[in-house]
Parts: C-alpha cells; structure tokens; sequence
C-alpha cells in the first residue's frame, strides 16, 4: 500500500498546516518526517486540501515543504496484558523505558511499545475451536498480577466470527497469534493478545449500562457519607491552589475500594506524581495484601510536557479504563486536572482562530467536557457480570472562582460535587471539602434519614454562627449556643479528617457507621448545660476524646477504652432527647 | 542555509514578515537596518510568508533592510567563563566583557522525563530565619514570591544571592528598573558574591522581546551547570513582567485573548519555565525563586494564580517581611525532620503563638481590656517581630532555633507555650542564660 503524503504549509506554534491530496479522516495521525525523526500529530481540521494537524511534540526545526506521512489510523491506544504498574505519558510511551534509552530528558520523535514485547504471559483458552464469538468475548485469560486478564476478541470486530484455531495452554507473548477467526464472508482474521482502539470513541461491547448505585468507598467521611460517590458514577472537586485538590486524589488513590486505579496527572507538577511514582511501590493494598503498584496505572503528562498530548492523555487514560471494565472490574479513574485538559483545547482552537466563546475557550468545550465525563458508567457486559468506570476529575478554576466555564460545565454532568474552599484549607481543615456547597446524587453509606439530620445540624449551626458574627455571643441564646457548638463538633470529628494518621486516614463503612450513631445521639441530645461558658467546656472536652477515639484502632482495648469512657461522658450531661431527633439505643 | 532576504513584507510592532523558503520553525535571523544589527526568531510560517520577532523591536526597521537566516534556533555560551558575567536578555555582554562564542547551546529544550526525578531531599539554607526556620528552600524547589510593587523584593533576592548555600546564583532579571540592576551588582560585588553570579538582565527600557528570553537563557545555562553537578540557583524577577511581555506579543500576533488580555497558553508557558527546577540523580540541581507581583496586591490575577497552581508554594512579602501566614514551602516537610529535633515544633509552637498574639493585637486595638496573658503576647509578638521577621537578621537555623527558644522563655512559663516536655526539658533556657 502506498503510503498517504502531505507537505507542510504552514506552521503557527503546534499546529501545522499541510496541503495533500490524499483521502485524509479528521483525527487520523500523520507524522512530520524531519531528517530521521518522526514528530506524532493529529488531523484537526479539513478544507478542502488543506489540512490543520495538532503536533504532540515541539515544532522547532521544522519547515515549509517537509514531508507528513498518514497513518491511517485514529489516535489508538495497544491494550492487552502488561498495562498494569505501567507509567505512560499522554500518547502511551513508557516513561521508564524512555528514560534508559534517553536519559534525563524528553527526546522528541521517540515512540516506544507500550506493551513489553519480551514477557510471556500464561494464556489458558476458555473457548474451543468451532465457537461463535463477536467483539468484547473472551478467548481465554492470562494471570496479570492479582488479576485474571482477558483475552478478548477485539472490540473493533462487530460481526460475527467463528474461531478455526486457538492455541491451548501455554507461554506466549503479546504478540504471538493466539487465534484465528472467520467472519460470514470467508475471510481469516488473525488474533493476538493485544490489539488497538481508538481513544477518543468510547468501547460500547457491553449489554446495557445500568445505573449506578451501589458506593465507591473512599474511607474519607465526609464523602463516603456526605457527599458519596457510586461505583461507575462521576465527580468533580474544584478548588483553588494549595485547597488540597492533589492531596485528596493521592488519598483517594490509595484508599478507594476498587480493583483498578488509573491516575491521569495531566498538566500538574511533575513533582506530585514522583511522590506517587516513589510512594506506590512501597505501599501495601490492605485488601489484597499486594503492593499498591500492582493495580495502578500512570499516565502523566505534566505541565511542561507537549500541550497536544496533554489533551490526548485524559482519552488514553479513559480508554484503559474501558478496556478493564470490559473484564468485570471496577475502575476509577482520577483525572488531576481538567483545567489543564480544557486549556489545552483553549490552545489548539486559538490557533484554529476559532470563535472564541467565554474567556477564550471554545464554544465546543460542554459538550466535549460530557462525553467525557459520560465514558463513566456501570454496565452489564454480555457475560452477564458488571464492571464500572468511575471518574474523578478535578478542576482548578482560575481566580477560585467557581463560575468559570470549565467548573459550570463540568457541574452540569457530573454526579457529585466536592468543592474545595480556600476558608476551610486556610483554617487547616482538611480534607477541605464544603459540607454545605457541595452536593452528591447518590446514595450514602449511612441510612438516608441519619445524614439529612446531620446536614439539618450543620446548616442550623452555620446560620448561628453568621448571626454570631453580628450580634456577639451575648446576644446569642443558649438553645443557639448549643446548636453551633455541635455543629462545630460534627464539624471537626466527623468531617474532618487527618490523612497522615494512619488510622484516621483511611475509615471503613462500618465504622463510619458505628460512630455516627454515636453522633447522632450527641447532635440529637438534650443537654444539662446552662452557660456558654461551661457548654464549650464540655464540648471541648467531648471533641479531645472522640479525637483519641477516632485515632483508636477499630475494635482494639484502646477503642473500647475511649468509647466507654465517651459514653460515660455524654451520659452525664444527657437528660434526654429533643423532638426531633432521630433516637438509638446506644445511649 | 544563510540566505538573505531584503524585502520585508509588513512590520507590526516587534513582528515582522518577510517572504523566505527553506526557514525552519523558531530559528534565528539577523535583522540589519540602519540602527544597527538585531537578531530575530521565527514564531510563525504561512507559505512563504516568515513572521519574526525582532529582539530589539520593530522601531527604525525599514521594509528595505536585511534579513538574514542564521539556520538555528536560539542559542547560548555555555563556559565556566560566564561566571561573574552580565548579559542582556539576547545574550550580548552588557557589562565591558568580550563576547563569548563558544560551546553555543540551544535554550528552551525538552522537560525531564518525570520517571528520572527523584523525591527531593535537600534543604538549602539561607540564613533567614523566617525561611529557614518557618518555610524552609528545599533543593529543586519552585517558589514564587508574592509581593506588590514597592515592596524590598530585590533586597530580598540579593540577600538570598549572598547568603544560600548553593554552588552557584543566575540572576534573571525582566523589566528591571535600572537603578535596581545596578544595586543588585553593587550587592553582590561587594559582598564578594559575583564570582559565583551570572547575570542575564533585561531592564525596563530594553526591548520587550528580550525579556521574554531571559528566563530561557538562564535555565539554559543552569541546566547545564546543574548537569555537571552543581547546585544552582536561579532567581527571576519580575515574572510579571515576563507575562506581560508575553501578553504584548501575543496581541500583537493577532491571537485571541483568554483572561484580561493574557494568552491562553500562560499557564503553559509559565510552567515549561518553572518545571525545570529539578534534582539530577547523580548530578546538580536548579532551584527556582522567582518574584511575582500581585498587580492591585491581587492574588486571583491571571499571573499570580496560575504561578500558584505551578509551584509548590509561595512566599508572600508584605511591609518588608515573609509573612507567616500565608507563605508556605510545600516541600519543607521533606527536610525539616532531620534538621535538629526541636525544628518542627518551634516551628508550629511560634506560629500559633504568633497567631494568638494578632488576636489580641486587634482586641487590643478595639479598646479591650489586657489580660496578664495578652501581655504576654504582645511582648512576645514584639521580639518575633524583630528577631525573626526582619528580613536583615541573619543567622544559621542552629542559632535561629536556640533564638526562638529564647524569645518564648523570655515571654512565657515553659508549660505555656504547648510544647511537649521531653524537648522543654532539653531546650528551655536556664534562669541565668535568658535575659
């Protein structure tokens, strides 16, 4: 086949503009052929001949008249065994890989398998010569990690296809054949163990998508259950600089009980992902004992890497993610930050000289943050089991102000949202999250009832507090008082969290359970307290304890110890319970 | 490839347009008009038409003069022969120095691969106790400083040059005033520091292209410094400036505007500059500190908020101190463990003291009756103030932690203060040795 050509015609930044004759789809990838390196870019815009590429690497040297080679083919990512532990950047080039052969430095023009060629991987088949399959079906499997990976027909075969041959058990690397198909027609497909998929179009070879519902445990309180997110559901936490977007994303990375864990750290410091980079190896998934490395992919594209590619790595990062969820597995995927995805398009669509829509970012940029964030979903795949793509995204909004259209338009399709206030990181109370501004659509781990009678307290008690700000707490009466005070405390032992102890960082659904009926009874509480003066005594001193007990290991003499002596302490000062509250035996 | 070109098609503020063939992308050119010679950079192609940022700006460029294709991108000495060295922002002696020419190296390269960092490890001491102590310079880190005009940044930065202990100092300066650049090199000199300094300056009446190089040529040379192991630090100022310079062309250029007039790309640009702090394996480091000012002291301006999202903390200087509160050294708890035990918990202890002494300030200034233990504070925050904040104090961290235990003895009983006891016991001064 003869390859397709173009010539450069133009170049303004990372755009380059190329005149060809040949049949050429938008987003297909061509290279710029400049001596013997091949610069990576992708079609953007047809008029006519004349073509508009985005390259993913510096566009120094280049010149008028070089040469661009079509591909052929969209934007693909190699998917098969080997992904896992993997640290890629935008366009799938391993980066340890890359540092051996390059040394310090990003060279341009390199690109590297994704998947190591050299390991054999243990396939064992699960079908038979002679079986009917389609796209999505199983072949057989090979054990990656703690994980039985799939072997699949590639999702990109929509027919239906008999199996001639498929190797049995054995070693094999990715590239060996390990089947051949034939469609209806005739014709011989040969099948290895790894295949591509174009990142930008979403895998569909599943039954139905189902809605999700069940909880994505993180172990932070206030989200899991406050403001909680579903396995297979999307989340967005917007927050100013240094309001602990990051730090909340590492947390959640770790703690979160999901099989797989994607990082896509697009456009942040480079800094941050080498902690992760360093730290994950060394720390060990308390649910399956292995290191945390062994369910975690990287994709990093930090801020002074190539600006095109940064667009590519959230849709890399997603597509992964698809493909395990393809397996029955439930993924999530943290995507830090959105903005610097959004300011990317903002880049490429300024030198499209595209009509600019609010603060310069194009006027496609909603629809296109949505179908990014609609890759999420759970779903029934054709097996019959389920597997789910979570997306966490966060946002950094310019000035911390929320108006801003990247922040609006990813509120508009997003199931829960943690916003991050600059007043409550300021008042070192972490994770920062606003109880009151923020909002989830799914359901809490905690029984519904109990969490709207926590919320009622928060919000009464935040309206006590503003009052208090203009009248002075002499003018405030001590049914008031009191409302703040335990508001304060909801406040600091329940939705606050200290995420360096190594108890407290991390609190499992039946604790989070346990204690808040314990807070209930407090929230819930009258209270043998006269003067404000003893009233924040008491509370003061309620908060300590309940503090030590949050640090207790769960269920150990020490927690018994603290809880007893809690107890003891609000029985004391307890004379009953107020209309309202939602009453447990407890106390 | 020198070909040269003698028809300029248009010329529109610093850009100009000349028809070329076989240019490549970013490479240089020297323009010659009848004011001398200046080199310019190819920032856009369309066809044949070249467009140009001439360094020295399109002033006195006539559309008869010469254009001059030099066949590569811009470019920087790199020699021990720098040091004590001052350049201007295209890399031409500003000092009575002779050129340098040799061993030219391509400035703007390519960002390190993330999989080669390492965590950093290092602290640098500067001698100032409100970094040291409270926010401590961490090797490889990326720190601006937040101040408005008018306030002693530059003093700052000079002192800092004098006193860090790093192997070497490139001092990039944009839009400087030029009284200030010659009070930088009046400090340095006399303080005996100008032999580790290199000096890439671009003052206010230079032409705004330049200054739009500055940072690169001095991370450029860093980079490589740092390659052969050593320790640099560089220091910008103003990085504003620099955005603002970046701002001018790129209106110039016709492109569209995002935030207040900014390009949609500052956040990029910004930080392919600051990301190349880093700590070489095996080799140097860079270390960035780089003054931002807060135009109207706004901390949502375009500059100083995507410089927040880049770097890994920021110091603010407000009435001619760090401030305590909202400075901040993201990187400090790598070090400030294995410093000297007490360091953590004087650090945290003095600050919340600190605290507790602006809360009675203001009750104090609302007319409110003083305590025995406002009294306190107020002495206490009295001392702090002036041996800890004032950006002239300088001491070794050793001597600064032994200070603070001095202030808080002279202020406080022991069990006032909230420190534990095991280090009350080491560290309190005895009756005799506090004042």
């Amino acid at each position: 086949m003869t390859k397709n050509l173009g010539k450069i015609v133009g170049i303004n930044g990372n755009m380059v503009s190329v005149e060809t004759d040949s049949q050429v789809s938008l987003n297909e990838v061509g290279y710029i052929l400049l001596n013997e390196q091949r610069l990576k870019a992708e079609v953007i815009r047809i008029t006519g001949k004349r073509l508009e590429l985005q390259v993913f690497e510096a566009t120094s040297g280049v010149s008028i008249g070089n040469s661009v080679e079509f591909s052929g083919e969209l934007l693909t990512v190699e998917l098969g065994p080997g992904l896992l532990t993997q640290i890629y950047d935008g366009l799938q080039n391993p980066l340890p890989e890359l540092a051996e052969q390059c040394g310090f430095f990003l060279q341009r023009g390199i690109y590297l398998n994704a998947l190591p060629r050299n390991i054999e991987w243990d396939f064992t088949p699960v079908l038979k010569a002679g079986d009917t399959v389609t796209n999505g079906d199983t072949l057989g499997t090979v054990p990656e990690g703690q994980f039985k990976h799939r072997v699949m027909v590639p999702f990109s075969y929509k027919d239906s296809y008999t199996i001639k041959e498929i190797k049995s058990s054995g070693k094999y690397t990715v590239d060996t054949e390990i089947a051949v198909l034939e469609d209806e027609k005739g014709n011989r497909h040969s099948v290895s163990m790894m295949f591509t998929w174009p990142v930008k179009r979403a895998i569909t070879s599943y039954a139905e998508r189902l809605k999700p519902g069940a909880p994505m445990v993180t172990k932070t309180r206030i989200v899991d259950t406050f403001l909680p997110v579903a396995l297979g559901g999307t989340y967005c936490i917007p927050g100013p600089f240094g309001a602990g977007k990051t730090v909340l994303q590492q947390v959640t990375s770790k703690n979160a009980e999901v099989d797989i864990v994607i990082i896509a750290a697009c456009g942040e410091r480079a800094g941050e992902v080498v902690e992760t980079l360093k730290e994950f190896p060394e720390l060990i998934d308390p649910q399956t004992g292995k290191s945390l490395m062994e369910r975690t992919i990287i994709i990093c594209n930090t801020s002074s890497m190539p600006v095109a590619a940064r667009e590519a790595s959230v849709y890399t990062a997603v597509t992964l993610a698809e493909y395990y969820r393809q397996m029955g597995l439930n993924v999530l995927l943290l995507a830090d930050s959105t903005s610097r995805w959004a300011q990317a398009m903002r880049e490429m669509s300024g030198r499209l000289e595209e009509i600019p829509g609010e603060e310069a970012f194009p006027a496609y940029l909603e629809s296109t943050i949505a179908s990014f964030y609609e890759r999420a979903g759970l779903v029934r795949l054709r097996s019959g089991e389920t597997g789910s793509v979570t997306i966490g995204g966060t946002v950094s909004p310019a000035g911390g102000n929320f108006e801003e259209p990247v922040t609006q338009a990813t509120l508009k399709v997003v199931g829960a949202f943690h916003g991050l206030s600059r007043e409550r990181s300021d008042a070192r109370k972490y994770p920062a999250i606003h109880p009151l501004e923020s909002w989830s659509k799914y359901p809490s781990v905690v029984p519904v009832e109990k969490v709207e009678y926590a919320r009622g307290v928060l919000f009464r008690g935040n309206e006590v507090g503003q009052m208090m700000k203009v009248v002075g707490e002499e003018g405030t009466s001590i049914e008031d008082y009191l409302i703040y005070l335990k508001s304060d405390f909801l406040d600091f032992v329940y939705l606050q969290q200290n995420s360096f102890d190594p108890i407290d960082a991390a609190v499992s659904v039946e604790r989070q359970n346990y204690i808040f009926d314990i807070l209930l009874s407090i929230l819930g509480g009258k209270f043998n307290l006269n003067n404000k003066a003893d009233s924040r005594n008491y509370f003061n001193k309620l908060r300590q304890i309940f503090l030590d007990y949050n640090g207790a290991e769960w269920q150990s003499e020490d927690f018994k110890k603290l809880e007893s002596e809690l107890l003891n302490m609000i029985k004391d000062k307890k004379s009953g319970d107020l209309e309202d509250a939602i009453i447990f035996q407890k106390v | 490839m020198r070909k040269v070109y003698s028809k300029i098609e248009s010329i529109s503020g610093n850009v100009i347009s000349v028809s070329a063939e076989g240019v490549k992308y970013n490479d240089l050119a020297v323009v010659t008009s009848s004011h001398g010679e200046s080199l310019a950079n190819v920032i856009r192609m369309n066809g044949n038409s070249v467009s140009l940022q001439v360094f020295s700006g399109g002033r006195g460029v006539s559309t008869g003069d010469e254009v001059r294709f030099l066949g590569h991108p811009m470019q920087v000495s790199f020699s021990e022969n720098l040091l004590g060295r001052i350049f201007t922002g295209s890399g031409k002696p500003r000092d009575n120095g002779p050129e340098l020419t040799e061993n030219m190296i391509d400035i703007g390269g390519p960002s390190v691969n993330p999989a080669k960092r390492i965590i950093p490890r290092n602290m640098i001491r500067t001698g100032i106790p409100m970094i040291d102590i409270f926010n401590s310079l961490v090797e490889s880190q990326k720190l601006p400083i937040f101040s408005v005009s008018g306030e002693p940044y530059n003093e700052l930065l000079s002192r800092i040059a004098m006193q860090a202990e790093v192997d070497m100092i490139i001092l990039g300066g944009m839009g400087l005033k030029y009284d200030d650049y010659l009070s930088f090199k009046e400090t340095l000199e006399e303080g005996g520091a100008m032999s580790r300094t290199i000096f890439f300056v671009h003052t206010a009446a230079d032409p705004i292209v330049e200054c739009l190089l500055v940072p690169d040529m001095s991370l450029a040379v860093a980079e490589k410094f740092a390659l052969e192991g050593k320790k640099v630090l560089v220091l910008l100022t103003d990085m504003t400036n620099f955005a603002d310079a970046m701002k001018e062309i790129a209106i110039t250029m016709e492109q569209v505007p995002s935030n207040r007039g900014y390009p949609g790309d500052l956040y990029s640009q910004l930080a392919s500059r600051y990301e190349k702090a880093v700590d070489f394996e095996g080799a140097g480091s860079i270390t960035i500190l780089a003054v931002t000012t807060m135009p109207g002291d706004d901390v949502t301006h375009p500059v100083p908020d995507n410089t927040g999202y880049i770097t890994e903390g920021q110091y603010y200087l407000r009435n001619g101190r760090i401030e305590p509160f909202g400075s901040l050294s993201r990187l400090k708890q790598m070090v400030n463990g294995d410093t000297r035990e007490d360091h953590r918990p004087v650090m945290d202890g003095m600050i919340k003291l600190y605290a507790a002494y602006k809360e009675s300030q203001e009750k104090k200034s609302m007319g409110f009756r003083m305590s025995d233990w406002d009294e306190k504070l107020l002495k206490y925050g009295a001392l702090f103030e002036s041996e800890m904040m004032d950006l002239s104090v300088n001491i070794p961290l050793e001597e600064a932690l032994d200070n603070g235990w001095r202030i808080l003895s002279d202020s406080f009983t022991s069990e006032e203060t909230g420190l534990r006891s095991d280090l009350l016991n080491k560290f309190w001064p005895s009756e005799k040795e506090s004042r």
